[in-house]
């Protein structure tokens, strides 16, 4: 049994290894297009990873996510031009780092929807704000961003992608990883039994915003000029917890899958049929929380034990506390 | 002394607007547990409703009223039977229920926005309905707020009787206290829910119609009244019509203080109010 | 010797005092027993030992040191850990892992072999092992409520309060968590049990105490106690109630 669950890990890891060898290749072999494509792709394979490595386990709802995607482009606005690239990147995840701290050291008493219509009231208080300061005490809306490269950006993306993979597989093993699933399964027991469920869940949602933060970074050099509804657009709090959902967040593939899957669906129609992509996505999220509990990634597990036989020991399902 | 009783009257008359948008909500989740996100959605249904039915057929939007409920009505029994209703006989605990129907409510939401952006566009429409102002001694009232506002307590105080006084209504009002007691006393629990948000979208389309008169609509628009009508549940305890007319004009009046202030603020510090009374009453917040 | 002292403990939920000027201690090495009808405040009083509430009013010191208003995390790890009423496992864990939980977090600085071992062990002494790796949410009641126990036993606690841990058993499985509670016992582990089967309580505890509206109304030892006159009418009254309703 041991020996079976090693060789699949590794083969498992050379798949990755294989992805990933192809990915750093591909600014060289490929068109210009094809990089802008997996640099988005990759983003919201970020968010989504962000999302799912707090969401996940712990089972709470976060609908913040816009707001630390936003914080690290503020921070590239503010310190573009003054930084050097990766220690403006860093800042930015430290921003949102540091939101996330406030917020979720507010929202702690918060379980179930109430958290989750929290943090998506929190994206719309600091976007109005900003948006009152920046024409009222700045008089002025938005700022230019510093522009890079596309392959730059690329790198950038893949490297916060790769950092979310590695950390999200220790986490899990770790003892800090039971104690935030213990919180999705009952946090009441989890306390009880002396996890420190309010550093536990803080700290994590800090964690997962500190990525979401350094994506918003990297990303805002792609956009040139931002203002408040720009960065704190609420669909990014909505994708990554669709693709998430969608994925299944039985395990790290799930929301890679998700992510993949709908990201690309969204670039291929969203310039054309911005409408389309946005009926499909909600049709997708009904049928999802309708008939598909664990996402694809149940899904296949499912069909797996059906045809092959065996345990279904990742599938942990949805659960909300 | 006058802008400050100006201030009020405008605050009572954003109230009647703001109770309405809250009814239906309150409804859906108190009885059916669904905190439905695209609440919002249904109003913006019934404002463009109105709007295409004033524009090109010329109908008085009173009149729409009556037109444009029942279409909502339906619209909410479709989606509680086909939609919540599965969704409910699928999820174990109630928990999960309420965690999963906000996430589908979320879909429904991307839904019918993105429907209304193919059958009206992405543009900012409106019409004008008795812009003039009616004076009351000093005091002015735009008289179509004023149309606005009475409309929305007659329809609450309608459907407090319904609810009060009616055999239907009883039957809701049991289903939403002790489901296990209204059973055994032979109540259709499973058709009361569905009722029941069906009405809720009843009132979303009612309220659409209102709204309609005095704001210009685009699709987009929805999420700004999903957010008021929970605020005024917050206010005014959940599932009660008194007690959304009691929020409604608590925020009207809230709001137009803050906007009499610092208008650029007014939509700031409805978010501020709502995530301030969600950590001051946890969870609790919604209980009766 | 005593191992928990609690002075006039006092819980108000709104108007209703659910815990009321309540004083007791538990000596080391003891099982007590605490009874009362339903709704009497034994719940609410070992969430307030336990750190699931603030109390309003009132002391709690455990082994020498004051605890009243710490987080449950904290209480825990001070060797004083708890069972619910209505069974809190982590169900999509397996049941080695809901036990390893306690051994993880229960107290400071163990490793994961450690742990490990430990919950093997535990395993072995709540008769656990055959079902190491099921689900724990796909076990009986009375296999979850033993899992609830043993994930406790692996906190190492000094204190264990045991909320009707045979409400809903068979009268062999009663006979067979009786057997469980003394041997937890004789492991130097101190008890409370609140318990409606009155079988057990008389025939495990040393001392009872007895609750009522949140006051306590007096405390003995089961003979004392079973000859009271005030239990009598209220605890008794409410068990044929109670048999009356099953
Ligand atoms: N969280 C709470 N909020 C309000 N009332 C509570 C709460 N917990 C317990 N109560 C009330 O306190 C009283 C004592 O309850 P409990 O301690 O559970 O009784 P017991 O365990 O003795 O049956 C009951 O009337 C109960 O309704
Ligand atoms: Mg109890």
């Amino acid at each position: 049994m041991k020996l079976k669950t090693d060789a699949k890990n590794v083969s498992y890891l050379v798949i990755i290894i294989l992805i990933l060898a192809f990915l750093v290749a591909v600014p060289f072999i490929s068109k210009p297009y094809t990089v802008i494509l997996l640099k988005n792709i990759l983003m919201f394979v970020a968010l989504t990873l962000s999302w799912a490595l707090f969401s996940g386990p712990t089972g709470y709802i976060s609908l913040a996510t816009a707001a630390f995607y936003g914080a690290g482009i503020y921070t590239a606005a503010y310190l573009g031009d003054v930084l050097p690239l990766p220690v403006m990147v860093l800042c930015g995840g430290v921003a949102s780092f540091l939101l996330a701290l406030i917020i979720g050291a507010i929202t702690l008493r918060l379980r179930g929807i109430y958290f989750a219509i929290f943090t998506l009231s929190s994206v719309e208080l600091i976007k109005h704000v900003l948006h009152w300061i920046e024409i009222t005490v700045l008089g002025k809306r938005g700022r230019p961003v510093v522009k890079v490269s596309d392959s730059t950006v690329f790198y950038v993306i893949l490297i916060i992608v790769v950092l979310l993979l590695v950390t999200t597989y220790f986490l899990k093993r770790s003892r800090y990883g039971m104690a935030m699933s213990s919180i999705g399964s009952c946090e009441e027991a989890a306390a009880h039994i002396g996890v420190n469920v309010v550093r536990v869940k803080v700290f994590t949602f800090a964690l997962s915003s500190f990525f979401i933060g350094l994506t918003g970074a990297i990303m805002a050099t792609g956009l040139i000029y931002i203002d408040s509804q720009i960065a704190f657009d609420l669909n990014y709090s909505f994708f990554p917890t669709l693709m998430a959902t969608f994925g299944g967040l039985g395990n790290i593939f799930g929301p890679v899958i998700g992510a993949v899957l709908f990201s690309y669906l969204r670039e291929i129609l969203i310039t054309k049929f911005p409408y389309v992509y946005m009926l499909i996505f909600g049709l997708v999220m009904i049928l999802t929380i309708l008939y598909l509990p664990n996402g694809i990634i149940g899904l296949a597990q499912t069909i797996k034990v059906k045809f092959l036989g065996g345990k279904d020991a990742t599938a942990t399902g949805r659960k909300v506390n | 002394m006058i802008s400050f009783i100006n201030i009020f009257v405008n605050g009572l008359l954003l109230g009647g607007i703001y109770a309405i948008t809250a009814v239906g909500l309150s409804m859906q989740y108190g009885v059916a547990r669904i905190l439905n996100i695209a609440h919002g959605e249904f109003i913006m249904v019934g404002a463009f409703l109105t709007w295409m039915l004033h524009t090109s057929l010329g109908i008085n939007p009173l009149f729409c009223l009556a037109l444009v409920g029942p279409i909502l009505f339906l619209l909410g029994y479709l989606v509680r039977h086909y939609l919540f209703k599965t969704l409910r006989e699928r999820t174990p605990s109630p928990a999960a229920f309420e965690g999963n129907s906000m996430l589908m409510a979320f879909g429904l939401l991307f839904v019918i926005q993105s429907l209304a952006i193919f059958i009206w566009g992405k543009s900012i429409v409106g019409y004008s309905f008795m812009p003039y102002s009616v004076y009351l001694g000093e005091i002015r009232f735009a008289a179509n707020r004023l149309v606005i506002m009475v409309a929305a307590v007659a329809i609450c105080f309608l459907f407090y009787l319904f609810l009060t006084r009616t055999r239907t209504g009883k039957a809701i009002r049991a289903a939403s206290q002790d489901s296990d007691a209204a059973a055994l006393m032979g109540v259709d629990i499973n058709r009361m829910l569905t009722l029941c948000f069906a009405l809720g979208a009843l009132m979303a389309g009612f309220a659409g119609v209102l709204v309609s008169m005095d704001v210009k609509l685009n699709a987009t628009m929805g999420m700004e009244y999903t957010i008021i009508a929970i605020i005024v549940i917050v206010l005014g305890g959940l599932g009660s019509i008194p007690g959304s007319l009691v929020g409604g004009f608590l925020l009207g009046i809230f709001g137009s203080i803050v906007s009499g202030i610092e208008p650029g603020l007014t939509l700031a510090a409805y978010y501020l109010l709502f995530m301030v009374l969600l950590l001051v009453k946890p969870s609790g917040i919604f209980g009766r | 010797m005593q191992l928990l002292q609690v002075e006039k403990l006092t819980k108000n939920f709104g108007g209703l005092t659910a815990v009321s000027g309540v004083d007791f201690h538990v000596n080391r090495g003891e099982i007590m027993g605490l009874i009362g009808p339903n709704g009497a405040g034994k719940t609410t009083l070992f969430n307030l030992i336990s750190g699931t509430y603030v109390p309003n009013a009132g002391k709690i010191v455990f082994n020498g040191e004051s605890i009243g208003g710490l987080k449950p995390n904290y209480i825990c790890r001070k060797g004083l850990v708890r069972t619910f009423q209505t069974v809190k496992i982590f169900p999509e864990m397996t049941v080695f892992q809901n036990v390893l939980m306690g051994a993880l977090f229960g107290s400071e600085g163990k490793t994961w072999p450690e742990a490990n071992a430990e919950t093997g062990e535990i395993l072995d002494f709540t008769g656990l092992t055959p079902l190491s790796d099921t689900p724990a949410g796909s076990l009986t009641l009375v296999n979850q409520k033993r899992v609830e126990v043993a994930r406790a036993l692996a906190a190492k606690p000094r204190l264990l309060l045991l909320d009707e841990m045979m409400a809903g058993l068979n009268p062999a499985e009663v006979a067979e968590s009786m057997e469980l509670v003394t041997r937890i016992r004789d492991r130097g582990i101190t008890i409370i049990m609140i318990e409606h089967v009155m079988k057990a309580i008389m025939n495990i505890c040393k001392r009872i105490i007895v609750l009522h509206h949140g006051k306590k109304i007096t405390e003995g030892t089961p003979a004392e106690i079973s000859t009271n006159k005030t239990v009598i009418e209220i605890y008794l009254g409410e068990e044929e109630q109670a048999h009356a309703g099953s």
